[in-house]
């Protein structure tokens, strides 16, 4: 903003452009002055592994809000695939042993289930006609409900054995970089780039910003929704798959609140929550702006831990703040 | 009309021995928080399981059992019990005090008898019965064990529950017993008994502090977490992980001597069933029942484990 002397064009679009790559270098640059090991190896790729699950879910939100949709069942989705997994898993190993197959196996449930359940959410939302926020919001208490009924109210844990062997899928990786996070990426680049190459990310765009015109353009207007939502199901199952082996175990208390923060993490990076526009790598910036608050807090001793949520709220109001402002001038 | 005649068997309930109303039927009315983390799945694991053997040892006694995910259902809940049961006794473990004490209070005003468990009501002297944990004394067994565990003293982190009265008093029981032990407390962060939470935090307290030699994690679940951090950050200055609560898979490791998890200090879900028991005593005999039943938090080592090991419970 310094600058006076750039035309005041351009201005605009870099300030929604810089508006989240700013609030996340002042973070970063709070955080490295504040305790010298934040920018250490181990914390980044502590924070990047973690940004992995919601960050998997968000790309595909980025999909599901720019076409105009909205789902709040993701987070109790997670939870029930990651319970239905383990459920699978453990009753495979008297038959199949304790090995690769019965992981791969757990891994095609969470597919199947992730791709069946956004595929169920998108029909009834399309096909129905049924608001995408009342069918989400059914969907995410069936979930939630199922996950408990399945754990009897309790916690399922993975066999312990199999544990051990699922473990480097979370923990492990190559050139020291683990596998949640070489995931992520790859499912940000093939999102970044559908997102801004492909017919079908303008098709989203389009039906996002006017259904009808979409319509009358001979967009399979149903169609492409019901796609997106699919492949939001289809990332849950990703994201599950790397949740299950960190700690090994599911309850009614997994993946709480996932939806909100990935809802956030896209509005975040400057996707417009009426749909109509959105940018895959903005919400990357979004997740990782949530997940540095929560690390910086607890990194720093700063404020009384009970003002946590406070201060997290401040900075994502801040975050779209700092981007609205350019283009309200 | 029915109003009046269990009315009548309630003001006899009350007066007499319950072998003078033989053939009559009472109904206990059960309310508590639905199963929504590991602790509470326990709970209602054991409520279940106490109604379903009352049922069939006092065939002189009906029960109803409801579960309420937030406080305004479990409002609904009690109305409804009075409404369509016409309860006897009611057993409630209160979601959060103020919003229950009234409707409790209503409950009691209809002349039936009231147990509250766990959780008391903002107002004194509405409960016949009060059965609870003992949270101050939970923190202090955890602190006296921290400081028998650490001789020489050493440096810990604390991962504390959700921000509640229970928490509180858990943390100034433990700060009491540790204190003047040497024992230096690096920093204490909300874990909200959440597993995933508690990962994150245990690992920016990795991150923070390079020399941890143990961790209050004050619950199994908050424990499961830590536990998944260090063995993720392969650090070996930790010297072990006290959690608490008594889930099963814990008290299994410290039954099987894991060095990691030397103890556990109970705070038994099972309170539950030792109120509905008490109550149903209290209406079918003539044993005076009414007063406060405070449940010790035991420290659980590897000695006396089996005794505190529930393998059917989902807790």
């Amino acid at each position: 903003m310094s600058d006076a002397a750039v035309p005041a064009a351009p201005r605009r679009i870099r300030m929604t452009v810089i508006g989240p790559i700013l609030a996340l270098v002042l973070l970063v640059v709070a955080g490295a002055l504040m305790n010298p090991n934040f920018l250490g190896w181990d914390n980044v790729t502590n924070v990047l592994a973690r940004s992995a699950f919601i960050g998997i879910i968000a790309v595909g939100m980025t999909f599901v809000i720019t076409a105009g949709g909205l789902d709040l069942s993701v987070g109790s989705m997670a939870a029930f695939i990651a319970g239905l997994m383990i459920l699978v898993m453990n009753s495979l190993v008297p038959s199949m042993g304790v090995g690769v197959p019965v992981i791969l196996v757990g891994m095609a449930v969470a597919l199947l289930a992730g791709l069946a359940a956004g595929l169920l959410n998108g029909i009834l939302i399309t096909r129905l006609g049924i608001e995408a926020f009342i069918v989400t919001l059914g969907s995410m208490g069936i979930y939630r409900s199922l996950v408990t009924w399945l754990a009897d109210g309790g916690t399922l844990s993975l066999d312990f054995n199999l544990r051990s062997l699922y473990q480097p899928v979370y923990y492990g990786g190559i050139f020291g970089i683990t596998w949640p996070i070489i995931v992520f990426a790859l499912v940000v680049l093939v999102g970044e780039v559908v997102m801004r190459s492909t017919a079908f990310g303008r098709y989203c765009a389009a039906i996002g910003s006017n259904e009808q015109v979409a319509k009358y353009s001979s967009v399979r207007v149903d169609r492409v929704r019901l796609m997106t939502y699919a492949a939001l199901g289809l990332l849950v199952g990703i994201a599950t798959i790397m949740y299950v082996p960190r700690l090994g175990s599911a309850s009614s208390a997994t993946g709480m609140l996932w939806e909100l923060e990935a809802i956030a993490a896209v509005i975040i990076g400057g996707t417009v929550l009426k749909g109509g526009f959105g940018r895959v790598w903005g919400t990357v910036i979004g997740v990782l702006i949530l997940t540095l608050i929560g690390n910086l807090l607890n990194l720093t001793d700063f404020v009384s831990p009970y003002l946590n949520g406070a201060i997290q709220g401040a900075i994502i109001v801040l975050a779209v703040v700092l981007q609205r402002e350019g283009k309200a001038r | 009309m029915k109003h009046f005649v269990s009315g009548l068997a309630l003001a006899a309930a009350l007066a007499a021995p319950a072998w003078a109303q033989d053939g009559e039927t009472k109904v206990i009315g059960v309310s508590i928080p639905a199963a929504t983390h590991g602790w509470a799945g326990g709970m209602n694991y054991f409520a279940q399981a106490t109604v379903d053997r009352l049922e069939e040892t006092y065939p002189q006694l009906d029960f109803v059992l409801a579960t309420a995910s937030d406080p305004a259902k479990q409002v609904n809940d009690i109305e409804d019990m009075v409404a369509t049961r016409n309860i006897d006794a009611l057993v409630v473990l209160p979601f959060e005090s103020e919003p229950l004490t009234g409707p409790v209070q209503n409950v009691k005003a209809s002349g039936a008898w009231i147990t509250v468990v766990d959780r008391g009501l903002s107002q004194e002297g509405i409960e016949d019965l009060y059965v609870a944990g003992d949270n101050p004394g939970f923190g202090r067994v955890s602190g006296e064990f921290m400081a028998s565990a650490l001789p020489e003293g050493g440096k810990i982190v604390v991962l504390r529950g959700i921000p509640t009265t229970i928490d509180n008093e858990r943390v100034e029981g433990f700060q009491a017993a540790i204190e003047g032990k040497n024992i230096e407390v690096l920093g204490m962060e909300h874990g909200d008994w959440n597993r995933d939470k508690s990962f994150t935090v245990m690992q920016d307290f990795l991150s923070k502090h390079p020399q941890i030699d143990a961790v209050w994690a004050s619950d199994d679940d908050m424990a499961v977490g830590a536990l998944g951090a260090i063995e993720a950050a392969g650090r070996d200055d930790i010297k072990f992980v006290l959690g608490g609560a008594g889930m099963k898979e814990m008290i299994k490791r410290t039954m099987d001597g894991d060095a990691m998890i030397p103890a556990n200090v109970t705070y038994p879900p099972s309170m539950i069933a030792t109120a509905i028991e008490i109550t149903a005593v209290g209406l079918v005999s003539q044993a005076p029942v009414s007063g406060d039943f405070i449940i010790g938090s035991v420290l659980v080592t590897p000695e006396n484990a089996e005794t505190y090991y529930y393998p059917d419970s989902p807790f």
